[in-house]
């Protein structure tokens, strides 16, 4: 690569840009050359098999077909991450374009170039689909789904979800069925059940293209769950219109008998998928129960059982979409209480990883098959499903949410409505199930032109316009706030405010079957599926450890302590303060001294060892080289936890009061566990036996002694104790001339302060 | 119980409607729970409502009951507690907890969320001087958390700190090392649950709803 300097500021953007074409370049032919390779490849062998001439050892030998197949997936992959990256690059383009619009026009460039090259484009595969391509775009939905504004608006949500797409399907249907009764347009074949099936299979909103095109706009929380439950719960309706539309159009004849089966065929699709899903998931959650010890292998777990929900419910002809999300769902709560942080933190970027490829390669394809596809085109057919499509929306959702206003509580404005009915986007969903028509239905064609064409519709113009109404409405957008902990807790209030009001009502409301729930869930279902002591930590303790982990291990990244700032508010202004405070001198001696050993600390801690298969397990090292690390590391950890219980001023996690075995210890850096198990929350035992005398001298005891969330266990041996004691007590009388009152003063103190 | 009486119950009924902004039809229901847990006596103490089994595992039991003889919630601008309520009074407290109408100006939203936010915030001021101190604060984590065991009680300290903490931050910013800072006003308060939408989250559904969903609760 030549070396040259850029003379203008868009020139390594558009090298890149024409890197990018020069490998799709070179990337297609070799593709579709391949099968030309192949037969002269066997043509050969067979004829120097019959000759028997011997030839030289060949030094350099292409032998693709050994490799075409995952050749061709992984050259695809490829190209479909380079151009995702090409667009990023351009930021004027992703910024107004969705990107699903632009990697449907690649498609279309892409399938045009195999096209040119004389070769057949790849048609999206519904097989490939819905086995690969869609699951992990659901799992991902599922898993990382908000529960609490779900929960709150899942009876609008169905009813968007099953009476609308009933709603849209039958209107499109019978309309299009009127339309092609009308002799101009010549499409006298098309027998009702026909026009069923296809407003089944277009009516469907679809939530790879909603997840795509609302991703980007950042819509207010409620109008995004409610149009993305839409999309996720719709599947259950769409998979028994469409099976039995194609049962009827079979048969040909619809009797009663048959629409009632219809019914409950739903109701089986439904809650078979749920139950399927449930099963899974509390599976899932179960084993995650015994994973302590192999911390690698969590995240698998929670992959392939979800996977296997899906393909099950596949298997029954049940909704795989519900049971993969229902999986995820059940699944989350006790999973995150007993993996590693670590283990976390990889699901989570497995799931946007897979995602983000399925759905590119989805958007692709689809360009690529628009291609491929036979078509068959009639304006009328065409341009009367699309508009039926947007009216039929629109009068759905209206007359839907008039009749939900009056059940809820936060009404649906008209812009909400507005921003509803646009977002119904269609997606691939309704491509692949038009491609799994067979071919007995003469209308195939002009069927999957139509929802081609509805498709892109859908994605192109609502897409791409979207956005700029979103901003011309003033739609209200999503609220960028940090977890509060006071909201935290008044949320927990509230709860148990409202249920408690509601008892005395008299009324079995909402929070009173809320609150059973949550209580049946604590006493029996976590007990079950969530390891080690954890199950008895309410939600708000959680909460508030995993903010403290995070803010602990921003501070110790950025190598500040906190109190280096002098106006910041810290714990010495909300305590009631009557102790003589310690010099300045001697406070600033201390912060330096901690100081210097966080930098040595952080040093040494980078050069820790790593291995594969033992994640900071000190329990599985067995290497004497390990045992002198470790030697040293405890060194290390001594004089961070001086500094750390500085830093615990501010937030502190009370250890558990039981000392655990002194063996069992675990070399935890960056917290391994969010969730501090008894076993493994060991508290250091000063020897200081003066009793406590008043609540608060207790909760000094625990205070300082008291293990920060962040990291190291120190280890038993009391010899260790002896040097750092000093050091220890010094900060000891720092920290109680700080913040709370010592032991023997508090009596007096104290009593100002507490109000009576 | 003659026709007088109904008629005279008829126009008081109406009378409190008026002041509380409930329909007929709810203040009707009201009343038939409010006889049922006052044994048909006139006014209602502490006991009667102890009696709930439904507030037993209510973690804020105490604090509910309280709050009922709160003459803070009586909007009588009045501080102290009662030892027994009326009907009025009942009424009155529930009053805090109707849903928001559908259409209403942005004073008038403001203004229902100061009154639940009120209501919430003297649960908390235990000791009705205007400020939520530290202390109150702690006090107030530690009853939520009192049906958690152990851990609870010994973390409730700590999320008190941390949130006591919050607020003074968001509200005060900066503060020297020798300021102190005294406690959460009314203020504060509002600003801190700013996000929280109270308004449309603090509200007993039953109030809106039909009435022959409502049981005879125990």
């Amino acid at each position: 690569m030549p070396a040259f300097s850029c003379a203008f500021p868009g020139c390594r953007r558009d090298l890149l840009v024409i890197v990018l074409v020069v490998f799709v370049g070179i990337g297609l032919p070799i593709e579709a050359s391949a099968p030309a390779y192949q037969s002269h490849g066997t043509e050969g062998s067979y004829l120097t098999n019959v000759t028997n001439t011997k030839k030289a050892f060949p030094v350099l030998a292409v032998n693709y077909k050994h490799v075409r197949q995952p050749f061709e997936i992984a050259l695809w992959i490829l190209l479909a991450l380079l151009m995702k990256l090409g667009f990023h690059l351009i930021p004027r383009l992703s910024g107004v374009v969705p990107e699903s619009c632009l990697l449907i026009v690649v498609g279309l460039l892409v399938g045009g170039l195999i096209k040119v090259i004389g070769e057949e484009p790849p048609v999206l595969d519904s097989q490939l689909f819905f086995l690969c391509l869609l699951p992990p775009i659901i799992l991902d939905a599922g898993y990382f789904l908000p529960i609490r504004p779900f929960t709150e608006n899942v009876g609008t949500i169905l009813v968007f979800a099953v009476i609308g797409t009933l709603w849209n399907t039958f209107f499109m249907g019978g309309l299009l069925y009127a339309l092609c009764q009308i002799e101009s347009v010549g499409l006298g074949g098309v027998d009702l059940l026909a026009c069923l099936l296809f407003g089944s299979i277009v009516s469907a909103v679809d939530p790879v293209a909603v997840l795509a095109v609302f991703e980007e706009i950042h819509i207010n929380e409620l109008v995004h769950i409610l149009v993305f439950g839409e999309s996720l719960l719709n599947d259950a309706v769409t998979v028994v219109l469409y099976n039995l539309f194609e049962e009827f159009a079979k048969v040909g004849t619809v009797t009663v008998l048959d629409v009632f089966l219809g019914v409950v065929c739903f109701f089986v699709v439904s809650l078979g998928g749920v139950l399927v899903g449930a099963i899974y998931g509390f599976l899932a959650a179960f084993t995650s129960r015994f994973t302590s010890h192999t911390r690698v292998i969590e995240p698998l777990f929670v992959f392939l059982y979800s996977y296997m929900a899906y393909l099950s419910s596949e298997m029954f002809h049940l909704s795989g979409i519900m049971a993969l999300i229902v999986c995820g769902v059940v699944m989350r709560p006790y999973v995150e209480a007993n993996i590693s942080h670590k283990s976390y933190t990889t699901i989570k970027y497995f799931l946007k990883m897979w995602s983000s490829v399925s759905e590119t390669l989805i958007f692709i394809f689809l360009g690529v098959s628009t291609v491929a596809g036979p078509h068959a085109w009639n304006w009328t057919f065409v341009i009367t499903t699309v508009i039926l499509c947007l009216v039929s929306r629109v009068l759905g959702v209206i007359g839907l949410t008039f009749i939900i206003n009056k059940f809820r509580i936060v009404k649906l404005t008209k812009k909400d409505q507005f921003i509803v009915a646009y977002g119904g986007l269609r997606g691939a969903i309704a491509f692949s199930l038009g491609y799994l028509l067979s071919n007995r239905h003469q209308m195939r064609n002009l069927f999957l032109t139509a929802i081609i064409t509805v498709i892109f519709f859908t994605v192109f113009v609502q897409g791409m316009t979207i956005r700029p109404l979103v901003e011309l409405l003033a739609v209200k957008k999503k609220k960028e706030s940090k977890p509060s902990i006071n909201e935290e807790i008044h949320t927990e209030f509230l709860n148990h405010l409202l249920t408690g009001v509601e008892g005395v009502c008299g009324h079995y409301g909402h929070y009173h079957w809320k609150e059973k729930l949550n209580r049946f869930n604590k006493t029996y279902v976590k007990r079950w599926l969530i390891a080690g002591e954890n199950f008895k930590e309410p939600e708000l303790i959680a909460f508030y450890r995993k903010m403290e982990l995070k803010q602990a291990i921003m501070m110790v990244e950025s190598g500040q302590l906190p109190s280096a700032l002098p106006s910041t508010i810290s714990m010495q202004n909300i305590q009631p303060r009557a102790i003589p405070r310690v010099s300045k001198k001697r406070e600033e001696e201390i912060r330096r001294i901690l100081r210097s050993n966080l930098q040595n600390n952080k040093q040494k801690m980078r050069s820790r060892s790593y291995s594969r298969h033992t994640l900071f397990d000190a329990d599985e090292e067995d290497n004497v080289s390990e045992v002198r690390l470790r030697k040293t590391k405890m060194e290390m950890e001594r004089r961070v936890s001086v500094m750390e219980r500085r830093m615990s001023h501010y937030l502190t996690v009370p250890a558990n009061r039981e000392s655990p075995r002194p063996g069992v210890r675990r070399v935890r850096f960056e917290s391994d566990n969010q969730v501090f198990s008894a076993d493994s929350v060991p508290t250091v035992h000063f020897e200081q036996p003066s009793p406590p005398s008043t609540p608060d001298a207790v909760s000094l005891e625990e205070e300082v002694p008291k293990r920060p969330s962040l990291e190291a266990d120190i280890e038993g041996p009391r010899g260790n104790a002896s040097d750092n004691h000093q050091g220890e007590l010094d900060y000891q009388r720092l920290a109680r001339c700080l913040s709370d009152p010592g032991p023997n003063k508090d009596k007096e103190e104290d009593d100002p302060f507490m109000s009576c | 119980m003659g026709a007088s009486q109904s008629a005279r119950t008829e126009h008081e009924f109406q009378d409190l409607a008026d002041r509380t902004g409930f329909s007929l039809e709810q203040i009707g229901n009201l009343n038939k729970r409010f006889r049922q847990l006052s044994k048909n006596e006139q006014t209602l103490s502490r006991q009667d409502l102890a009696s709930i089994s439904a507030l037993d595992n209510n973690p804020l039991r105490a604090q509910i009951i309280n709050a009922f003889f709160d003459k803070r919630n009586l909007r009588q601008n009045e501080v102290g507690t009662v030892q027994v309520i009326g009907f009025e009074e009942f009424l009155m407290v529930m009053s805090h907890f109707r849903p928001a109408a559908m259409h209403i100006t942005e004073e008038e939203r403001e203004k229902l969320r100061r009154e639940k936010l009120r209501f919430v915030f003297n649960m908390h001021d235990t000791d009705s001087d205007g400020t939520i101190t530290l202390e109150e604060y702690r006090r107030a984590v530690e009853e939520l958390l009192s049906k958690a065991g152990t851990i609870g009680q010994e973390t409730a300290k700590a999320i008190a700190d941390a949130a006591m903490l919050e607020v003074a931050s968001t509200t005060r910013g900066k503060m020297e090392p020798d300021e102190f800072y005294e406690g959460i006003t009314f203020e504060n308060f509002l600003q801190i649950l700013k996000t929280l939408d109270i308004e449309t989250r603090m509200h007993v559904r039953f109030l809106n709803m039909d009435t022959a969903t409502m049981r005879c609760g125990k």
